[in-house]
């Protein structure tokens, strides 16, 4: 298949997610009862508010962060250029999950707790940046790793945290570790900066290809490297910081679903940009409908299910591969 | 039109590998660049790409300083083979080949119209065209050697400047690739400067020659004045019959 016409598979898909995700659920809704909720005909009734008060901003939500960590993972592999960079390899889920964590054990609230996230998530992306930058040159490997080493660090914070926190925190705690979409209200600005980064990537994706060849021939081929390498390092950070901002962190997705792509035969990364943010979407979406439905009214964290329906997907696709 | 180099000095942090090179590369040149391991060869050529800075000295392109100009612009006048690649590369040996059109198609997003032509018409040159639609990593070694004299051919630069471009080559592709930069150089509208090992293929196929000697300040000319037995022999330290 051409990539436009897969591009166009991906896009239906993604559509096809999201209405899957308004209609199944532990309550399940008819496309039916769906459709006059959605053109505004009903404004009132129990079907109309599961779908606007409790589905759709959780729906929205996830497609968000699905792609916005497709797309930071996809961007991170062209960096370091290597095929194992995930969204959280240089430190970000670390230094979130230390601020939220820490001041949920100091006993703050629920958005006290999310702000301080939020901040141990920009020091670790200002951290690992400065510590990686020397007299104008930013060595790759000393940023790859400094990011692990960071992580490792504040990952046995996190267990040490988890272990001296008082037992009825740690079940939300290890929610918010393994990822969770339950508590997603509004998710414009993410959407924003999805949308806003994709087009930006992909308008950039010829000197993303370039790029993928190395340093030297990149500039050999008039690539402005450092300041390119700057701008993928900036545009991935707000990509992860904004969907571990939305729903904790999410494992899985960031790392595979660009080569699920690859996998697919879409390496050109003018296809595989847009096809990541569209299939990252769709997949964790999916992936949330499951762990919100299957085992009804129980909720599963997202995060387990998306390594759950990942792992066999790209098993088969591997094997599939002479 | 020239690629000229004055009082370059070129090295890494207090370590100088090379001194004292003065150059002029016009079209219709084809220079070899003879050395030994270490004596600044891959340096030289990254620096005459405008890739890396000098110690000293500067690089001009047509009289402009090779650091004031735009990247783009450089990279449409100077193609640079680089000696090795990281294979990081997960896409078609056509679509590797065809990023060597970058610098005349930046980041508008459709192939300008022929892109994918001449791609097409060196991966023919080098005998790669049935490979065009597999993966580049299925490659061989001399394969891969030959889709990376491609993607610089497709680049289609004034000057080809080329870090060892006979290494994993059979006898039989060395002596067609050599044979088609020379002619290249020949019509004279591109300047060639490739590093070789062998003064022998550099006599045969090269009408200007650079020494990089390691201990005295480097020779440059053209090739009856500079490959001379006596000179080849203070080069590589070992007795040379041409």
């Amino acid at each position: 298949m051409r990539p436009a016409q897969l591009l166009i598979l991906f896009a239906v898909l993604a559509a096809g997610s999201l209405a899957l995700g308004l209609l199944a659920g532990s309550v399940p809704i008819s496309i039916a009862q769906l459709w006059p909720s959605l053109i505004g005909g009903e404004a009132t009734g129990p079907v109309h508010d599961i779908i606007f008060t409790v589905r759709l901003p959780r729906v929205l939500g996830g497609f968000a962060c699905g792609g916005l960590l497709a797309l930071a993972g996809a961007l991170l592999q062209v960096l370091l250029r290597n095929p194992l960079a995930d969204p959280y390899v240089l430190g970000i889920s670390g230094g979130a999950g230390l601020g939220l964590l820490g001041a949920t054990a100091l006993g703050l609230g629920y958005a006290a707790a999310h702000a301080a996230g939020l901040a141990g998530a920009f020091v670790a992306v200002i951290a690992v940046f400065g510590l990686s930058f020397r007299g104008g040159e930013w060595n790759l490997y000393r940023l790859l790793l400094t990011g692990v080493v960071f992580s490792s660090g504040c990952g046995a914070l996190i267990s040490l945290l988890l272990t001296l926190a008082p037992q009825a925190a740690v079940k939300g705690m290890l929610f918010w570790l393994l990822g969770d979409l339950s508590a997603v209200t509004s998710s414009g600005w993410a959407w924003l900066i999805l949308v806003g980064l994709t087009l930006l990537a992909t308008l950039y994706s010829n000197a993303l290809n370039v790029l993928s060849l190395g340093r030297n021939k990149a500039a050999a081929l008039g690539v402005p490297v450092l300041k390119s390498e700057v701008a993928i390092y900036v545009g991935a950070c707000a990509a992860t910081v904004s969907s571990v901002a939305l729903a904790g962190t999410i494992g899985f997705v960031g790392l595979i679903v660009p080569h699920v792509l690859r996998l697919l035969g879409v390496t050109d990364y003018r296809w595989l940009i847009p096809g990541a943010a569209l299939i990252g979407g769709a997949f964790l979406t999916l992936a949330d409908t499951a762990a919100r439905s299957v085992w009804a009214p129980l909720q599963v964290p997202v995060g387990v299910v998306t390594a759950l329906l990942g792992v066999p997907l790209v098993l088969i696709l591997l094997a599939r591969r002479p | 039109m020239t690629l000229s180099a004055r009082g370059l000095a070129l090295g890494y942090g207090h370590h100088t590998v090379l001194r004292e090179l003065s150059v002029d590369i016009a079209p219709g040149q084809c220079w070899a660049v003879l050395g030994n391991n270490g004596s600044g060869k891959t340096t030289l050529l990254h620096t005459l790409a405008g890739i890396r800075a000098p110690l000293a000295g500067t690089v001009a392109l047509d009289q402009r300083s090779l650091a004031e100009l735009n990247a783009g612009a450089r990279a449409r006048s100077i193609g640079l083979l680089l000696q090795d690649e990281p294979l990081e590369f997960w896409g078609s040996v056509l679509e590797y080949a065809g990023l060597g059109r970058y610098p005349h198609r930046g980041v508008r997003l459709t192939a300008a119209l022929g892109d994918d032509g001449i791609a097409r018409e060196q991966l023919n040159l080098l005998e790669l065209g049935a490979f065009a639609a597999r993966p580049l990593a299925s490659l061989s070694g001399g394969e891969r050697q030959r889709a990376r004299l491609a993607l610089v051919l497709t680049q289609q630069p004034v000057y080809y400047l080329l870090d060892e471009p006979l290494q994993h080559l059979d006898l039989r592709h060395q002596a067609r690739v050599l044979a088609h930069f020379a002619g290249l150089a020949s019509q004279g509208g591109v300047a060639v400067v490739m590093v070789l090992h062998d003064p022998v293929l550099a006599w045969r196929y090269c009408d200007h020659a650079l020494l990089l000697y390691d201990h005295s300040a480097p020779q440059t000319g053209a090739r009856r004045d500079i490959l001379t037995e006596a000179n080849l022999e203070r080069l590589y330290g070992i007795p040379v019959t041409l």
